[in-house]
């Protein structure tokens, strides 16, 4: 029988009911007394010098407020990057002022120059309109192909920035002169060059911010769609506005999808704040759609060649890479650790890769920024490896399922220290790998291969074996990396007098299921009915400092702070219920709710325990203050590694080049699973989400820097039909050795593990047709695509 | 979005006078209008809507054909033609999603003339009529290329009246990201000839194969425009597909029509 109640338990989404009937409460659902709209000025061009902003016939049009420039801001901070990369050669990264708003040039299409504030929307938008037409933008040639950007030194993105670099970076640069010579001895080397397509994040809900300033008291607040509140407003106060940190209160209420995008502090939220604080009036902005599309931090965007050296009967002996990394315009907020540190240290995969070398060279454009999307850095190191991994097997003829599990680390070999600088604590490949073979009855391929060719159809299978670092990680390790914050994360749990428990979390739930599932787990910890927790999360002035969401980060970082909170509820609990029992402390145990003497029939069940440390009657006061309310931080002992093996099935028509995706098994290991239900949906959408980036996403900026894909008429993106119902797996276990709960992270799994199994369905389909000259389609793999590459 | 006064008149003559005004625009099911408004690429001051007009809406069988008013939106046509045209119902079901289907015209669609829209395949192949407020045009005359239309200032589409085919079948490869035709082919095959029209191929919008055609019309089978070539000259060339890619479309998408409609 499956649980029905607590950890490991299918409970359905407390939040859903609220989400599904409209009853959800986003940011642009608020309406406040006074309010103001905000329209930003955005630049029609990619490169370009700002001349002439002529504010004086827009600011008389009916209802402008007030007008904000570059000029406005040009004292105050700039909006930082939050990881410092050091080159090669020692040298820190380049990192150009971001400003709240540009100011002397605009350097992507979208990049916003001027701001109206008006009394209706319209008005603001009318007013936009008239500033844009009053503007001198004088156009500069545009740096969008990033090796045209790295050679040609007289084309600036940054003035201060010659060669468009903002670093040149190795892993491990001591590792090198090894790597280099284990490629010169070896007796294979495969060699791919390919691209990770640029990714719009798409978010259903667009960005939104609404500024309200307090002159009684000089407080500020922003409601806004963030993933990570306290950094938000760390990013506001201390480094952009120049606002006391408790002068401020950053709520983000319910938020429709995130996917990375919604975690970095943007120039709108600032401005709003800083307009609030002029006009003594609420202001308020919500993206447009095409707003997402020019200015959301983009996610991907490497060219990337892998080289592989091996035996002959596919032993891995070395891996090298050389990556361009698109940074695009400004260094968003994470932008610098995303290739490197989130990226560079997967390049040894799953496998016992003896040498490995990775070069990343972060290039700035006329782009929009490009930051952390799901998966982060991993999906591409993912790719990198399984594509090339595939191409070897190719080149050697042999067995991509008996390559990998050749190469596979093995369950003995646990913890292992890669040549890239990570400690794997456990894992089982193996395990996974096998219960993918019989998922997706591998056998029976060749039947369905035959089905498929009599409808005239080439099917081709897919494999990629994954892993990924998740849970980011301890402090001090990530400090002596760069990192500027720190990444523990923090829980308060307060029992109140009747019992029922409010918990307090720094993670924040932007669709995950946080307010379930964690309510799950202290309901199990403590013995009562999940309904009596509630989770409170995205205000500042409520939760603790915590780091927000993402990285796959919530349930095995903050999630853990949570229980050692509960942890310590229940250690002062004893004390409350030895002295009521008149018992030693010692002889307390705390089960299923009650707190015993051992050995005894006496007992205090949790509510009695909670009522009487509010009303202390019957208390040991002298020695132990009232209350029940415990706050946890916990700073993880090492990143998490979920694994697994996913296998995917596909239909190719060779008259169209359309892909067809026919079936899509994943076996994971995510450690102990708390609630299998949340877990597969995070699952199908990861998938969902790969398939998207390997088939239809193809963000595509023309040479005047132009984007092409700015809406959905050209932007692909996958709806229910393109993709196939799932067979997800997470039955393969191997805990994580260092958080209590054993819990490793589901939620970006999807997104790195599918698109190498997609493309490497593809290429096979397409070998299997006879179409053996083509070793590489780059995402995405467009019918028109497929078709070019078959007839090439 | 600007402001704009709105009116919905309940005939075509109000509606041909409501026109008159500067700065008066027709909406029909304002597919196309719509968004564009709200991007502030167009700013009508009158919207003059069509969709009030009981003579401009229905589905009916005639001596002269399928008639179907112009204000009849995809998904009537897609419910009731099903019996009398089928293969022109399921190409009215396969437009958009369910709520474009349930807002946009017939009319709306062969007056926007997309080069990637579904209708005008259909209209071409079927040799239809164009009815207006002033006369009948002939598909064959209708259509002068990508967004553009034989209709003159103040004209407005009343209605079209379908010959219905012996056989006929519209295959439609979709544009990844929109589902507008990347390329589609209607095949029509009447006791006179087949006639092939083809969407979202060419940048001079809706054609006629007339190569297929006369194959076709000898031997009503996929085999017989296997050995015909499609020239990518003048093809759509875009993110999506080269003029190469779309000339094999052309192909591949007729073989399939034949096929499904035989």
């Amino acid at each position: 029988m499956p649980k029905d109640y607590g950890i490991g338990a299918s409970t359905k989404r407390r939040e859903d009911v609220r989400f599904l009937s409209g009853r959800g409460n986003y940011t642009d659902d608020l309406t406040l007394h006074g309010q103001t709209f905000a329209v930003f000025v955005r630049s029609n061009v990619a490169h370009g010098r700002i001349k002439a902003i002529n504010t004086a016939t827009a600011a008389k049009m009916p209802g402008v407020l007030a007008i904000f420039t570059g000029e406005d801001f040009k004292d105050v901070g700039g909006n930082p990057a939050g990881w410092l990369i050091n080159s090669r050669d020692g040298t820190p990264m380049r990192e150009p002022k971001r400003p709240v708003l540009a100011h002397g040039k605009v350097r992507h299409v979208g990049d916003a120059y001027a701001a109206v504030i008006a009394e209706t929307y319209n008005q603001a938008k009318d007013a936009a309109q008239q500033l844009a037409d009053d503007s001198d933008i004088e156009e500069l040639p545009a740096i969008i192909d990033m090796k045209k950007a790295v050679a040609d030194a007289s084309n600036r993105v940054h003035d201060e920035i010659p060669d468009n670099l903002c670093f040149d970076w190795g892993w491990i640069e001591d590792n090198r002169a090894a790597v280099d010579e284990a490629f010169k001895t070896a007796p294979h080397v495969t060699t791919l060059e390919l691209v990770n397509n640029r990714l719009v994040p798409n978010a259903m809900e667009p960005r939104s911010s609404i500024g309200e300033y307090f002159p009684g008291t000089g407080d500020y607040k922003l409601t806004t769609t963030s993933q990570n509140p306290h950094l938000t407003r760390l990013l506001v106060s201390a480094f952009v506005l120049g606002i006391p940190e408790n002068k401020l209160t950053v709520v983000a209420p319910d938020v429709g999808g995130g996917f990375g995008s919604k975690i970095y502090h943007y120039g709108e939220e600032a401005l709003v704040l800083a307009a609030s604080r002029k006009l003594g009036r609420p202001v308020r902005w919500t993206a447009e759609r095409s707003e997402s599309f020019l200015t959301d931090a983009h996610g991907r965007d490497h060219v990337t060649k892998i080289e592989m050296a091996s035996t002959k009967d596919g032993e891995i002996l070395a891996i090298r890479t050389e990556t361009l990394a698109n940074v695009g315009a400004y260094l968003s907020n994470f932008s610098t650790a995303t290739p490197t540190f989130l990226h560079g240290t997967l390049m040894a995969g799953p496998y016992k890769v003896p040498h490995v070398y990775v070069n990343v060279k972060t290039v700035f454009t006329n782009t929009a920024p490009v930051d952390a999307y799901r998966g982060a850095g991993r999906p591409e190191a993912t790719f990198s490896i399984e594509r090339v991994v595939d191409k070897m097997c190719r080149e050697l003829g042999l067995d991509p399922f008996e390559v990998r599990r050749k190469n596979l680390l093995t369950p003995d070999q646990f913890p292992y220290t890669t040549p890239v600088g990570l400690v794997y604590d456990t894992g089982n490949y193996q395990a996974t790998l096998d219960k993918l073979i019989e998922l997706a009855d591998v056998a029976g391929f060749d039947k369905r291969a035959a089905a498929s060719k009599a409808k005239g159809k080439l099917r081709g299978m897919g494999l990629s074996t994954w892993i990924e670092a998740c849970g980011i990680a301890p402090s001090n390790l990530v400090g002596v990396l760069g990192s500027r914050v720190g990444l523990y994360d923090a829980a308060t749990v307060r029992v109140n007098a009747t019992g029922n428990i409010s918990v307090m979390v720094g993670a924040h739930s932007h669709g995950q299921g946080h307010e379930t599932v964690f309510a799950q787990i202290v309901a199990e910890q403590l013995g009562i009915p999940e309904a009596s927790v509630e989770i409170v999360h995205g205000d500042t002035s409520k939760i603790p400092f915590g780091m927000g969401s993402y990285g796959s980060r919530s349930l095995a970082v903050c999630g853990t702070a949570m229980t050692k909170a509960v942890d310590k509820i229940i250690a002062k609990g004893k004390k409350i219920a030895a002295h009521m029992l008149e018992a030693s402390e010692d002889d307390i145990v705390f089960n299923d709710g009650k707190f015993s003497v051992t050995g005894t029939d006496k007992a205090k069940t949790f509510g009695e325990i909670a009522f009487s440390a509010y009303v202390p009657h019957n208390y040991p006061l002298e020695t132990l203050e009232p209350g029940l309310e415990e706050t946890a931080f916990y700073d993880p002992a090492n990143f998490t590694y979920p694994a697994g093996a996913y296998l995917c099935e596909v239909e190719v028509d060779p008259e169209t080049g359309k892909v067809d995706i026919a079936a899509f098994t994943c076996a994971d290991d995510f450690g102990h699973v708390m609630n299998p239900m949340i877990v597969e949906g995070q699952v199908h959408g990861g998938v969902g989400q790969g398939i998207g980036q390997a088939l239809l996403e193809n963000t595509t900026y023309d040479e005047n820097g132009q984007l092409l894909t700015a809406s959905y008429m050209d932007y692909a993106m996958p709806r229910a039909d393109d993709v196939p119902f799932y067979t997800v797996d997470h039955s393969c276990v191997t805990p994580c050795t260092h958080n209590p709960l054993g819990v490793k992270g589901c939620g970006e799994a999807g997104a790195i593990g599918t698109p190498p199994a997609v493309v490497n369905a593809v290429i096979d389909a397409l070998h299997r047709g006879g179409m053996t000259h083509v070793a590489h389609i780059d995402m995405p793999v467009s019918p028109a695509r497929v078709w070019a590459a078959i007839n090439g | 979005m600007h402001n704009f006064d709105f009116v919905k008149p309940s005939s075509i003559a109000d509606a041909v006078k409501a026109l008159s005004h500067e700065g008066a625009q027709a909406l029909s099911g304002g597919q196309t209008l719509t968004p564009t408004m709200k991007q502030r690429l167009a700013a009508p001051t009158v919207l003059v809507s069509l969709t009030g007009i009981a003579e401009m809406k229905g589905v009916c069988m005639g001596d002269d054909g399928l008639s179907i008013g112009a204000a009849t939106t995809h998904a009537t046509v897609a419910a009731e033609a099903a019996k009398s045209y089928p293969a022109l119902a399921k190409l009215a079901a396969g437009i958009g999603d369910p709520a474009v289907r349930n807002r946009g015209t017939i009319g709306g669609s062969l007056a926007n003339n997309d080069p990637a829209a579904c209708y005008p395949a259909a209209v071409l192949a079927s040799g239809a009529t164009v009815m207006t407020n002033r006369r009948k045009i002939a598909a064959d005359d209708y259509f002068q290329g990508m967004f553009t239309t034989a209709l003159e200032e103040g004209e407005i589409i009343t209605g079209v009246t379908f010959p219905v085919p012996q056989k006929a079948a519209y295959v439609k490869f979709n544009q990844p990201a929109s589902r507008f035709a990347l390329t589609a082919v209607f095949v029509a095959k009447f006791a006179d000839g087949v006639r092939v029209a083809v969407t979202g191929a060419s940048n001079n919008g809706v054609f006629r194969w007339t190569e297929a055609e006369a194959a076709l019309s000898g031997n009503f089978a996929a085999s017989a425009v296997a050995g015909l070539t499609v020239d990518p000259t003048g093809m759509i060339g875009d993110l999506h597909g080269t003029p190469a890619y779309r000339a094999n479309l052309v192909k591949v998408l007729t073989k399939r029509a034949v096929d499904a409609a035989a």
